[in-house]
Protein backbone atom coordinates (compact mmCIF):
# COMPACT_ATOMS: atom_id res chain seq x y z
CA UNK A 1 0.00 0.00 0.00
CA UNK A 2 2.83 2.37 0.87
CA UNK A 3 4.55 1.51 -2.40
CA UNK A 4 1.37 2.35 -4.30
CA UNK A 5 1.17 5.70 -2.51
CA UNK A 6 4.83 6.40 -3.28
CA UNK A 7 4.38 5.56 -6.97
CA UNK A 8 1.23 7.63 -7.24
CA UNK A 9 2.96 10.55 -5.52
CA UNK A 10 5.83 10.39 -8.00
CA UNK A 11 3.41 10.08 -10.94
CA UNK A 12 1.35 12.98 -9.62
CA UNK A 13 4.21 15.42 -10.20
CA UNK A 14 5.67 13.94 -13.36
CA UNK A 15 7.77 16.92 -14.40
CA UNK A 16 9.34 17.37 -10.98
CA UNK A 17 9.99 13.64 -10.73
CA UNK A 18 11.58 13.61 -14.18
CA UNK A 19 13.74 16.66 -13.49
CA UNK A 20 14.87 15.30 -10.12
CA UNK A 21 15.74 11.93 -11.64
CA UNK A 22 17.59 13.65 -14.48
CA UNK A 23 19.56 15.75 -12.02
CA UNK A 24 20.63 12.62 -10.19
CA UNK A 25 21.26 11.04 -13.58
CA UNK A 26 23.68 13.77 -14.62
CA UNK A 27 25.61 13.28 -11.40
CA UNK A 28 25.96 9.59 -12.32
CA UNK A 29 26.87 10.50 -15.89
CA UNK A 30 29.51 12.93 -14.66
CA UNK A 31 31.28 10.16 -12.76
CA UNK A 32 30.86 7.55 -15.49
CA UNK A 33 32.11 9.96 -18.15
CA UNK A 34 35.22 10.94 -16.21
CA UNK A 35 36.03 7.31 -15.44
CA UNK A 36 35.14 6.24 -18.99
CA UNK A 37 37.38 8.95 -20.42
CA UNK A 38 40.25 8.08 -18.11
CA UNK A 39 39.97 4.39 -18.86
CA UNK A 40 39.42 4.99 -22.57
CA UNK A 41 42.47 7.21 -22.91
CA UNK A 42 44.66 4.88 -20.88
CA UNK A 43 43.54 1.87 -22.93
CA UNK A 44 44.11 3.79 -26.14
CA UNK A 45 47.65 4.55 -24.97
CA UNK A 46 48.16 0.87 -24.14
CA UNK A 47 46.87 -0.21 -27.55
CA UNK A 48 49.13 2.26 -29.33
CA UNK A 49 52.14 1.17 -27.26
CA UNK A 50 51.44 -2.50 -27.99
CA UNK A 51 50.82 -1.69 -31.63
CA UNK A 52 54.42 -0.58 -32.08
CA UNK A 53 55.64 -4.14 -31.71
CA UNK A 54 58.67 -3.30 -29.54
CA UNK A 55 59.67 -5.69 -26.75
CA UNK A 56 61.55 -3.12 -24.65
CA UNK A 57 61.01 0.62 -24.12
CA UNK A 58 63.83 2.85 -22.97
CA UNK A 59 63.11 6.28 -21.47
CA UNK A 60 65.74 8.87 -20.56
CA UNK A 61 66.53 9.63 -16.91
CA UNK A 62 63.78 11.58 -15.23
CA UNK A 63 61.19 11.03 -17.98
CA UNK A 64 57.65 10.13 -17.06
CA UNK A 65 56.20 6.96 -18.52
CA UNK A 66 52.87 8.54 -19.30
CA UNK A 67 53.50 12.25 -19.36
CA UNK A 68 54.42 14.00 -22.56
CA UNK A 69 57.96 15.24 -22.60
CA UNK A 70 60.31 16.47 -25.30
CA UNK A 71 63.48 14.82 -26.52
CA UNK A 72 66.32 14.66 -24.00
CA UNK A 73 68.22 11.48 -24.81
CA UNK A 74 71.35 11.69 -26.98
CA UNK A 75 70.76 10.02 -30.31
CA UNK A 76 74.16 8.37 -30.17
CA UNK A 77 72.81 6.05 -27.45
CA UNK A 78 70.90 4.39 -30.23
CA UNK A 79 74.10 2.97 -31.68
CA UNK A 80 75.00 1.61 -28.25
CA UNK A 81 71.72 -0.32 -28.03
CA UNK A 82 72.04 -1.53 -31.62
CA UNK A 83 75.33 -3.08 -30.66
CA UNK A 84 73.95 -5.06 -27.72
CA UNK A 85 73.49 -8.83 -28.08
CA UNK A 86 69.99 -10.25 -28.85
CA UNK A 87 68.69 -6.85 -29.94
CA UNK A 88 67.55 -6.98 -33.55
CA UNK A 89 66.10 -3.46 -33.85
CA UNK A 90 66.75 -0.25 -31.91
CA UNK A 91 64.63 2.65 -33.09
CA UNK A 92 64.56 6.14 -31.66
CA UNK A 93 61.52 8.40 -31.75
CA UNK A 94 60.83 11.98 -30.78
CA UNK A 95 57.52 12.80 -29.12
CA UNK A 96 56.68 16.47 -29.18
CA UNK A 97 53.63 17.73 -27.27
CA UNK A 98 51.53 20.47 -28.85
CA UNK A 99 48.09 21.98 -28.29
CA UNK A 100 47.45 20.63 -24.82
CA UNK A 101 47.29 16.86 -24.68
CA UNK A 102 48.08 16.21 -28.34
CA UNK A 103 51.48 15.16 -29.58
CA UNK A 104 53.31 14.57 -32.82
CA UNK A 105 55.75 11.69 -33.24
CA UNK A 106 58.97 12.08 -35.13
CA UNK A 107 60.07 8.80 -36.74
CA UNK A 108 62.71 7.55 -39.06
CA UNK A 109 60.16 5.95 -41.40
CA UNK A 110 62.35 3.12 -42.66
CA UNK A 111 63.68 2.20 -39.22
CA UNK A 112 60.25 2.45 -37.63
CA UNK A 113 58.44 0.19 -40.10
CA UNK A 114 61.41 -2.16 -39.89
CA UNK A 115 60.60 -2.66 -36.22
CA UNK A 116 56.86 -2.21 -36.28
CA UNK A 117 55.84 -3.49 -39.69
CA UNK A 118 54.29 -1.38 -42.39
CA UNK A 119 51.57 1.14 -41.70
CA UNK A 120 48.21 0.19 -43.22
CA UNK A 121 47.52 3.16 -45.45
CA UNK A 122 43.88 4.05 -46.04
CA UNK A 123 44.91 6.95 -48.26
CA UNK A 124 48.22 8.09 -49.70
CA UNK A 125 51.60 6.65 -48.69
CA UNK A 126 54.91 7.22 -46.86
CA UNK A 127 56.80 10.53 -46.62
CA UNK A 128 58.22 11.78 -49.91
CA UNK A 129 59.69 14.96 -48.41
CA UNK A 130 60.78 16.16 -44.98
CA UNK A 131 57.68 18.37 -44.63
CA UNK A 132 55.03 15.73 -44.89
CA UNK A 133 52.71 14.36 -42.29
CA UNK A 134 51.08 10.97 -41.82
CA UNK A 135 47.86 11.06 -39.77
CA UNK A 136 45.75 8.26 -38.39
CA UNK A 137 42.12 7.64 -39.33
CA UNK A 138 40.68 9.14 -36.11
CA UNK A 139 42.55 12.40 -36.61
CA UNK A 140 41.54 12.49 -40.29
CA UNK A 141 37.87 11.91 -39.45
CA UNK A 142 37.77 14.44 -36.62
CA UNK A 143 39.65 17.09 -38.58
CA UNK A 144 38.05 16.15 -41.90
CA UNK A 145 41.58 15.98 -43.25
CA UNK A 146 42.58 14.32 -46.54
CA UNK A 147 45.79 13.58 -48.33
CA UNK A 148 47.14 16.76 -49.88
CA UNK A 149 45.71 19.04 -47.20
CA UNK A 150 48.10 21.41 -45.47
CA UNK A 151 48.21 21.39 -41.65
CA UNK A 152 50.07 23.80 -39.40
CA UNK A 153 51.70 22.15 -36.40
CA UNK A 154 54.45 23.73 -34.28
CA UNK A 155 54.25 26.81 -36.53
CA UNK A 156 55.24 24.71 -39.50
CA UNK A 157 53.16 23.82 -42.53
CA UNK A 158 52.96 20.11 -43.25
CA UNK A 159 51.35 18.38 -46.21
CA UNK A 160 49.36 15.30 -45.35
CA UNK A 161 50.84 12.45 -47.38
CA UNK A 162 49.00 9.50 -45.87
CA UNK A 163 46.12 8.39 -43.67
CA UNK A 164 46.78 5.18 -41.72
CA UNK A 165 44.84 2.85 -39.49
CA UNK A 166 45.10 3.91 -35.84
CA UNK A 167 46.93 1.91 -33.17
CA UNK A 168 50.64 2.59 -33.63
CA UNK A 169 52.53 4.87 -31.26
CA UNK A 170 50.72 8.14 -32.05
CA UNK A 171 48.23 9.89 -34.28
CA UNK A 172 50.54 12.21 -36.20
CA UNK A 173 53.89 11.22 -37.66
CA UNK A 174 56.49 13.46 -39.23
CA UNK A 175 60.09 12.84 -40.28
CA UNK A 176 62.19 12.76 -37.11
CA UNK A 177 65.02 14.92 -38.41
CA UNK A 178 62.65 17.77 -39.33
CA UNK A 179 60.93 17.57 -35.94
CA UNK A 180 64.30 17.62 -34.13
CA UNK A 181 65.29 20.65 -36.17
CA UNK A 182 62.00 22.50 -35.53
CA UNK A 183 62.20 21.89 -31.79
CA UNK A 184 65.93 22.55 -31.47
CA UNK A 185 66.48 18.97 -30.41
CA UNK A 186 69.02 17.97 -33.01
CA UNK A 187 70.45 14.54 -32.15
CA UNK A 188 68.06 14.10 -29.26
CA UNK A 189 65.48 11.36 -28.76
CA UNK A 190 62.43 10.99 -26.48
CA UNK A 191 62.52 7.21 -26.30
CA UNK A 192 64.11 4.16 -27.79
CA UNK A 193 62.15 1.09 -28.85
CA UNK A 194 63.94 -2.25 -28.89
CA UNK A 195 63.01 -5.52 -30.50
CA UNK A 196 64.76 -8.67 -29.36
CA UNK A 197 65.55 -11.89 -31.17
CA UNK A 198 63.37 -13.98 -28.84
CA UNK A 199 60.78 -12.37 -26.55
CA UNK A 200 61.50 -15.08 -23.97
CA UNK A 201 64.88 -13.40 -23.44
CA UNK A 202 63.37 -9.99 -22.73
CA UNK A 203 63.79 -10.06 -18.94
CA UNK A 204 67.38 -11.30 -19.05
CA UNK A 205 68.25 -8.68 -21.68
CA UNK A 206 66.72 -5.95 -19.50
CA UNK A 207 68.64 -7.26 -16.49
CA UNK A 208 71.89 -7.10 -18.45
CA UNK A 209 71.14 -3.60 -19.76
CA UNK A 210 70.46 -2.36 -16.25
CA UNK A 211 73.88 -3.56 -15.14
CA UNK A 212 75.59 -1.26 -17.65
CA UNK A 213 77.01 1.75 -15.84
CA UNK A 214 76.47 4.16 -18.73
CA UNK A 215 72.74 3.43 -18.64
CA UNK A 216 72.43 4.33 -14.98
CA UNK A 217 69.22 6.33 -14.49
CA UNK A 218 67.61 5.18 -17.75
CA UNK A 219 64.20 3.58 -17.39
CA UNK A 220 64.08 0.25 -19.20
CA UNK A 221 60.80 -1.61 -19.37
CA UNK A 222 59.46 -4.70 -21.03
CA UNK A 223 56.31 -3.95 -22.99
CA UNK A 224 54.28 -5.73 -20.26
CA UNK A 225 55.82 -3.52 -17.55
CA UNK A 226 55.40 -0.46 -19.71
CA UNK A 227 51.68 -0.89 -20.39
CA UNK A 228 50.99 -1.94 -16.79
CA UNK A 229 51.95 1.60 -15.81
CA UNK A 230 49.04 3.04 -17.77
CA UNK A 231 46.73 2.91 -14.78
CA UNK A 232 44.75 5.38 -12.66
CA UNK A 233 47.46 5.25 -10.01
CA UNK A 234 50.27 6.22 -12.38
CA UNK A 235 48.64 9.27 -13.90
CA UNK A 236 49.53 12.14 -11.58
CA UNK A 237 46.40 13.53 -9.92
CA UNK A 238 43.95 11.35 -11.85
CA UNK A 239 42.69 9.42 -8.84
CA UNK A 240 42.40 12.65 -6.85
CA UNK A 241 40.55 14.23 -9.79
CA UNK A 242 38.07 11.34 -9.87
CA UNK A 243 37.55 11.69 -6.12
CA UNK A 244 36.88 15.39 -6.57
CA UNK A 245 34.28 14.59 -9.25
CA UNK A 246 32.69 11.98 -6.95
CA UNK A 247 32.65 14.50 -4.10
CA UNK A 248 31.03 17.13 -6.30
CA UNK A 249 28.49 14.58 -7.49
CA UNK A 250 27.55 13.71 -3.94
CA UNK A 251 27.11 17.39 -3.09
CA UNK A 252 25.01 18.01 -6.22
CA UNK A 253 22.88 14.91 -5.58
CA UNK A 254 22.44 15.91 -1.96
CA UNK A 255 21.36 19.44 -2.86
CA UNK A 256 19.00 18.34 -5.63
CA UNK A 257 17.24 15.73 -3.52
CA UNK A 258 17.23 17.95 -0.47
CA UNK A 259 15.52 20.73 -2.41
CA UNK A 260 13.12 18.35 -4.12
CA UNK A 261 12.11 16.65 -0.89
CA UNK A 262 11.89 19.90 0.99
CA UNK A 263 9.45 21.34 -1.54
CA UNK A 264 7.63 18.01 -1.58
CA UNK A 265 7.14 18.14 2.17
CA UNK A 266 5.99 21.75 2.01
CA UNK A 267 3.57 20.99 -0.79
CA UNK A 268 2.25 17.88 0.89
CA UNK A 269 2.03 19.23 4.41
CA UNK A 270 -1.72 18.74 4.43
CA UNK A 271 -1.40 15.20 3.08
CA UNK A 272 1.08 14.40 5.81
CA UNK A 273 -1.51 15.66 8.30
CA UNK A 274 -4.12 13.38 6.70
CA UNK A 275 -1.78 10.41 6.94
CA UNK A 276 -1.17 11.18 10.60
CA UNK A 277 -4.91 11.41 11.22
CA UNK A 278 -5.25 7.99 9.62
CA UNK A 279 -2.73 6.62 12.09
CA UNK A 280 0.61 7.06 10.33
CA UNK A 281 3.50 7.22 12.80
CA UNK A 282 6.54 9.45 12.27
CA UNK A 283 8.39 6.34 11.12
CA UNK A 284 5.66 5.67 8.53
CA UNK A 285 6.00 9.23 7.19
CA UNK A 286 9.79 8.97 7.04
CA UNK A 287 9.44 5.60 5.37
CA UNK A 288 7.27 7.07 2.61
CA UNK A 289 9.77 9.85 1.87
CA UNK A 290 12.73 7.48 1.99
CA UNK A 291 11.03 5.17 -0.49
CA UNK A 292 10.25 8.09 -2.80
CA UNK A 293 13.86 9.18 -2.57
CA UNK A 294 15.15 5.68 -3.22
CA UNK A 295 12.95 5.37 -6.29
CA UNK A 296 14.17 8.75 -7.55
CA UNK A 297 17.76 7.62 -6.99
CA UNK A 298 17.18 4.35 -8.88
CA UNK A 299 15.45 6.16 -11.75
CA UNK A 300 18.22 8.77 -11.77
CA UNK A 301 20.90 6.11 -11.74
CA UNK A 302 19.33 4.30 -14.70
CA UNK A 303 18.95 7.62 -16.52
CA UNK A 304 22.60 8.38 -15.75
CA UNK A 305 23.74 5.12 -17.31
CA UNK A 306 21.66 5.77 -20.43
CA UNK A 307 23.01 9.32 -20.69
CA UNK A 308 26.56 8.03 -20.22
CA UNK A 309 26.08 5.87 -23.34
CA UNK A 310 25.13 9.04 -25.19
CA UNK A 311 28.12 10.94 -23.80
CA UNK A 312 30.40 8.04 -24.70
CA UNK A 313 29.06 7.98 -28.28
CA UNK A 314 29.39 11.76 -28.61
CA UNK A 315 33.00 11.79 -27.39
CA UNK A 316 34.03 8.91 -29.62
CA UNK A 317 32.12 10.34 -32.58
CA UNK A 318 33.09 13.99 -32.47
CA UNK A 319 36.48 14.18 -30.73
CA UNK A 320 37.82 10.68 -31.08
CA UNK A 321 41.27 11.88 -31.97
CA UNK A 322 41.73 13.91 -28.78
CA UNK A 323 39.58 11.96 -26.34
CA UNK A 324 38.68 8.31 -26.11
CA UNK A 325 35.87 7.10 -23.92
CA UNK A 326 34.73 3.67 -22.77
CA UNK A 327 31.61 2.33 -21.13
CA UNK A 328 32.59 1.22 -17.63
CA UNK A 329 30.02 -1.24 -16.26
CA UNK A 330 32.33 -2.07 -13.35
CA UNK A 331 31.63 1.45 -12.04
CA UNK A 332 27.83 1.09 -12.21
CA UNK A 333 27.51 -0.40 -8.70
CA UNK A 334 29.73 2.39 -7.33
CA UNK A 335 27.65 5.11 -8.96
CA UNK A 336 24.49 3.39 -7.68
CA UNK A 337 25.86 3.55 -4.14
CA UNK A 338 26.90 7.20 -4.62
CA UNK A 339 23.52 8.24 -6.08
CA UNK A 340 21.63 6.39 -3.35
CA UNK A 341 23.81 7.71 -0.52
CA UNK A 342 23.68 11.32 -1.74
CA UNK A 343 19.92 11.12 -2.27
CA UNK A 344 19.19 9.56 1.10
CA UNK A 345 21.41 12.14 2.79
CA UNK A 346 19.45 14.82 0.99
CA UNK A 347 16.17 13.33 2.23
CA UNK A 348 17.20 13.25 5.89
CA UNK A 349 16.26 16.80 6.87
CA UNK A 350 13.02 17.07 4.86
CA UNK A 351 12.07 13.57 6.04
CA UNK A 352 12.63 14.36 9.70
CA UNK A 353 10.80 17.64 9.29
CA UNK A 354 7.82 15.80 7.80
CA UNK A 355 7.90 13.12 10.49
CA UNK A 356 7.87 15.76 13.22
CA UNK A 357 5.06 17.85 11.73
CA UNK A 358 2.23 18.53 14.13
CA UNK A 359 -0.85 16.76 12.77
CA UNK A 360 -3.24 19.59 13.66
CA UNK A 361 -1.06 22.27 12.08
CA UNK A 362 -0.50 20.08 9.04
CA UNK A 363 -4.24 19.50 8.59
CA UNK A 364 -4.93 23.23 8.71
CA UNK A 365 -2.15 23.98 6.18
CA UNK A 366 -3.48 25.74 3.06
CA UNK B 1 -27.31 3.53 31.00
CA UNK B 2 -24.38 1.23 30.16
CA UNK B 3 -20.74 2.26 30.70
CA UNK B 4 -20.15 5.33 28.50
CA UNK B 5 -17.85 4.84 25.50
CA UNK B 6 -16.50 8.35 26.13
CA UNK B 7 -16.04 9.60 29.68
CA UNK B 8 -14.57 13.07 30.16
CA UNK B 9 -14.07 14.63 33.60
CA UNK B 10 -12.83 18.17 34.21
CA UNK B 11 -10.76 18.16 31.01
CA UNK B 12 -8.43 21.10 30.56
CA UNK B 13 -6.17 22.03 27.70
CA UNK B 14 -3.73 24.89 27.89
CA UNK B 15 -1.72 25.98 24.86
CA UNK B 16 1.41 27.99 25.32
CA UNK B 17 1.90 30.62 22.65
CA UNK B 18 5.17 32.42 23.29
CA UNK B 19 5.17 33.29 26.97
CA UNK B 20 1.40 33.30 27.25
CA UNK B 21 -0.77 30.38 28.35
CA UNK B 22 -4.08 30.13 26.53
CA UNK B 23 -6.76 27.96 28.08
CA UNK B 24 -8.68 26.28 25.25
CA UNK B 25 -10.63 23.92 27.53
CA UNK B 26 -11.40 25.02 31.06
CA UNK B 27 -12.88 21.92 32.67
CA UNK B 28 -15.08 19.95 30.32
CA UNK B 29 -17.05 16.98 31.59
CA UNK B 30 -19.06 14.85 29.20
CA UNK B 31 -20.29 11.27 28.98
CA UNK B 32 -21.23 9.74 25.66
CA UNK B 33 -22.96 6.38 25.55
CA UNK B 34 -22.18 3.78 22.93
CA UNK B 35 -24.44 4.37 19.95
CA UNK B 36 -25.04 8.00 20.81
CA UNK B 37 -25.05 10.75 18.15
CA UNK B 38 -23.90 13.97 19.80
CA UNK B 39 -23.72 17.35 18.09
CA UNK B 40 -21.31 19.88 19.53
CA UNK B 41 -22.03 23.48 18.71
CA UNK B 42 -20.47 26.73 19.73
CA UNK B 43 -18.89 29.89 18.36
CA UNK B 44 -15.31 30.10 17.16
CA UNK B 45 -12.91 29.83 20.08
CA UNK B 46 -15.39 27.92 22.21
CA UNK B 47 -13.04 24.94 22.43
CA UNK B 48 -15.04 22.48 20.34
CA UNK B 49 -12.18 21.91 17.87
CA UNK B 50 -9.73 21.39 20.74
CA UNK B 51 -12.09 18.82 22.22
CA UNK B 52 -12.29 17.17 18.77
CA UNK B 53 -8.48 17.04 18.51
CA UNK B 54 -8.08 15.55 21.98
CA UNK B 55 -10.80 12.96 21.41
CA UNK B 56 -9.12 12.04 18.14
CA UNK B 57 -5.70 11.64 19.70
CA UNK B 58 -4.29 14.53 17.64
CA UNK B 59 -3.46 16.57 20.76
CA UNK B 60 -2.60 15.66 24.33
CA UNK B 61 -4.83 16.89 27.17
CA UNK B 62 -3.29 19.02 29.90
CA UNK B 63 -5.28 17.75 32.92
CA UNK B 64 -8.46 15.99 33.90
CA UNK B 65 -9.43 12.55 32.78
CA UNK B 66 -10.62 11.24 29.45
CA UNK B 67 -11.41 7.66 28.49
CA UNK B 68 -12.42 6.33 25.09
CA UNK B 69 -13.65 2.76 24.97
CA UNK B 70 -11.81 2.11 28.23
CA UNK B 71 -8.53 3.66 27.05
CA UNK B 72 -7.08 6.35 29.31
CA UNK B 73 -5.94 9.16 26.99
CA UNK B 74 -4.10 10.93 29.80
CA UNK B 75 -1.71 8.00 29.99
CA UNK B 76 -1.02 7.79 26.25
CA UNK B 77 2.31 8.72 24.70
CA UNK B 78 2.59 10.01 21.12
CA UNK B 79 2.77 6.47 19.81
CA UNK B 80 -0.17 5.51 22.02
CA UNK B 81 -2.23 8.29 20.46
CA UNK B 82 -1.11 7.10 17.00
CA UNK B 83 -2.50 3.65 17.88
CA UNK B 84 -5.71 5.26 19.13
CA UNK B 85 -6.16 6.97 15.74
CA UNK B 86 -5.51 3.69 13.97
CA UNK B 87 -8.06 1.59 15.84
CA UNK B 88 -10.58 3.55 17.86
CA UNK B 89 -11.25 6.79 16.01
CA UNK B 90 -12.45 7.65 12.54
CA UNK B 91 -12.25 11.23 11.22
CA UNK B 92 -14.48 13.09 8.81
CA UNK B 93 -13.26 16.61 8.03
CA UNK B 94 -14.92 19.67 6.57
CA UNK B 95 -12.51 19.66 3.61
CA UNK B 96 -12.85 15.89 3.07
CA UNK B 97 -9.07 15.46 3.33
CA UNK B 98 -8.76 12.62 0.89
CA UNK B 99 -5.27 11.83 -0.35
CA UNK B 100 -5.36 13.36 -3.86
CA UNK B 101 -2.98 10.90 -5.49
CA UNK B 102 -4.97 7.81 -4.51
CA UNK B 103 -8.33 6.58 -5.73
CA UNK B 104 -11.32 6.39 -3.39
CA UNK B 105 -10.52 2.74 -2.70
CA UNK B 106 -6.83 3.62 -2.26
CA UNK B 107 -7.83 6.11 0.43
CA UNK B 108 -9.93 3.50 2.19
CA UNK B 109 -7.18 0.89 1.94
CA UNK B 110 -4.63 3.33 3.33
CA UNK B 111 -6.63 3.66 6.54
CA UNK B 112 -6.88 -0.13 6.62
CA UNK B 113 -3.12 -0.44 6.11
CA UNK B 114 -2.24 1.77 9.07
CA UNK B 115 -4.60 -0.18 11.33
CA UNK B 116 -2.53 -3.27 10.42
CA UNK B 117 -5.72 -5.11 9.62
CA UNK B 118 -4.77 -7.53 6.86
CA UNK B 119 -8.18 -9.20 6.63
CA UNK B 120 -10.06 -8.59 3.38
CA UNK B 121 -12.96 -6.16 3.50
CA UNK B 122 -16.10 -8.00 4.55
CA UNK B 123 -19.56 -8.01 3.02
CA UNK B 124 -20.75 -5.60 5.67
CA UNK B 125 -18.35 -2.98 4.41
CA UNK B 126 -19.48 -3.65 0.85
CA UNK B 127 -23.03 -2.99 1.99
CA UNK B 128 -21.88 0.22 3.64
CA UNK B 129 -20.33 1.39 0.36
CA UNK B 130 -23.62 0.67 -1.36
CA UNK B 131 -25.49 2.58 1.32
CA UNK B 132 -23.09 5.49 0.85
CA UNK B 133 -23.71 5.33 -2.91
CA UNK B 134 -20.03 5.28 -3.85
CA UNK B 135 -19.60 1.67 -4.95
CA UNK B 136 -19.27 2.82 -8.58
CA UNK B 137 -16.82 5.60 -7.74
CA UNK B 138 -14.14 3.59 -5.99
CA UNK B 139 -11.69 3.71 -8.90
CA UNK B 140 -11.91 7.47 -9.19
CA UNK B 141 -9.49 9.94 -7.73
CA UNK B 142 -10.83 12.78 -5.58
CA UNK B 143 -10.50 15.37 -8.35
CA UNK B 144 -12.99 13.37 -10.42
CA UNK B 145 -15.61 13.31 -7.67
CA UNK B 146 -18.12 15.86 -6.41
CA UNK B 147 -17.80 17.28 -2.89
CA UNK B 148 -20.65 15.09 -1.68
CA UNK B 149 -19.03 11.98 -3.12
CA UNK B 150 -15.69 12.88 -1.60
CA UNK B 151 -17.28 13.33 1.79
CA UNK B 152 -19.02 9.97 1.54
CA UNK B 153 -15.69 8.36 0.63
CA UNK B 154 -14.21 10.08 3.68
CA UNK B 155 -16.99 8.54 5.80
CA UNK B 156 -16.27 5.09 4.35
CA UNK B 157 -12.56 5.59 5.07
CA UNK B 158 -13.35 6.66 8.64
CA UNK B 159 -15.44 3.55 9.23
CA UNK B 160 -13.32 0.90 7.52
CA UNK B 161 -11.59 -0.04 10.76
CA UNK B 162 -14.89 -0.14 12.71
CA UNK B 163 -13.82 2.60 15.12
CA UNK B 164 -15.36 3.06 18.53
CA UNK B 165 -16.24 6.65 17.67
CA UNK B 166 -16.66 8.64 14.48
CA UNK B 167 -15.56 12.25 14.82
CA UNK B 168 -17.01 14.60 12.23
CA UNK B 169 -15.75 18.19 12.08
CA UNK B 170 -18.20 20.38 10.16
CA UNK B 171 -18.86 17.52 7.70
CA UNK B 172 -21.30 19.63 5.68
CA UNK B 173 -19.35 22.88 5.85
CA UNK B 174 -18.25 22.69 2.20
CA UNK B 175 -21.40 21.13 0.77
CA UNK B 176 -24.53 22.52 -0.81
CA UNK B 177 -27.90 21.87 0.82
CA UNK B 178 -28.69 18.74 -1.18
CA UNK B 179 -25.36 17.10 -0.50
CA UNK B 180 -25.42 18.26 3.12
CA UNK B 181 -28.73 16.47 3.63
CA UNK B 182 -27.35 13.35 1.97
CA UNK B 183 -24.27 13.28 4.19
CA UNK B 184 -26.21 14.00 7.37
CA UNK B 185 -28.74 11.35 6.37
CA UNK B 186 -25.90 8.87 5.92
CA UNK B 187 -24.50 9.71 9.36
CA UNK B 188 -27.88 9.27 11.02
CA UNK B 189 -28.42 6.04 9.10
CA UNK B 190 -25.05 4.71 10.24
CA UNK B 191 -25.90 5.63 13.78
CA UNK B 192 -29.33 4.05 13.69
CA UNK B 193 -28.56 0.89 11.69
CA UNK B 194 -25.05 0.11 12.91
CA UNK B 195 -25.12 1.77 16.29
CA UNK B 196 -22.08 3.84 15.33
CA UNK B 197 -21.19 6.39 18.03
CA UNK B 198 -20.83 9.81 16.39
CA UNK B 199 -19.63 13.18 17.66
CA UNK B 200 -20.23 15.96 15.18
CA UNK B 201 -19.01 19.53 15.42
CA UNK B 202 -21.16 21.99 13.53
CA UNK B 203 -22.15 25.62 13.32
CA UNK B 204 -25.39 24.74 11.62
CA UNK B 205 -28.40 24.25 13.94
CA UNK B 206 -30.19 22.22 11.26
CA UNK B 207 -27.24 19.85 11.04
CA UNK B 208 -27.02 19.69 14.85
CA UNK B 209 -30.64 18.58 14.94
CA UNK B 210 -29.65 15.28 13.32
CA UNK B 211 -27.99 14.25 16.60
CA UNK B 212 -29.72 12.75 19.62
CA UNK B 213 -28.48 15.58 21.75
CA UNK B 214 -26.61 18.82 21.29
CA UNK B 215 -23.81 20.05 23.54
CA UNK B 216 -23.30 23.83 23.53
CA UNK B 217 -19.80 25.11 24.23
CA UNK B 218 -18.52 28.58 24.99
CA UNK B 219 -15.16 29.84 26.30
CA UNK B 220 -13.77 26.36 26.79
CA UNK B 221 -16.71 25.02 28.76
CA UNK B 222 -19.94 23.13 28.15
CA UNK B 223 -22.64 25.65 28.95
CA UNK B 224 -25.73 23.75 28.01
CA UNK B 225 -27.12 20.49 26.66
CA UNK B 226 -30.30 20.09 24.71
Amino acid sequence: MINRLVLENLKHRKLRTALSALSIGFQVTMILSVVGLSQGMLNDSINRAKGVGADIWVKPPGASVIGLSGASMPQKVLRFFQAQPHITHAVGTVIQPYAGISSVSGIDYKEFVGLSGNFRFLQGGPFQTQDELIVDQWYAEQSKARVGDMVTILNHKWRICGVVEPGKLGRLFVPMARLQELTNNQDKLSQILLKVDDPKNTQSIIANLKKIEELDGYSIYSIEEFVSMFSFNNVPGLRAFIWVIIGLSIVIGFLVVSLTMYTTVLERTREIGILKALGASPVNILNILVRETALLAIAGWLAGIVISFGANWAINHFVHSNLQSEITPDWWPTTFAIAMAASLLGAVYPGLRAARLDAIEALSYE
Amino acid sequence: MSEPIIRIQDLKKIYRTGDVDVAALRGVSLDVAKGDFVSIVGPSGSGKSTLFHILGGLAAPTSGSIFIDGEDLMALSDSGRTNLRRRKVGFVFQKYNLLPTLTAMGNIEMARYFSENAAPLDQGFGALLTRLGIQDRLDHKPRAMSGGEQQRVAIARALVNQPAILLADEPTGNLDTENSEKVLGVLRDLNERLGQTILMITHNPEAAAYGHRTVHMRDGRIVRES
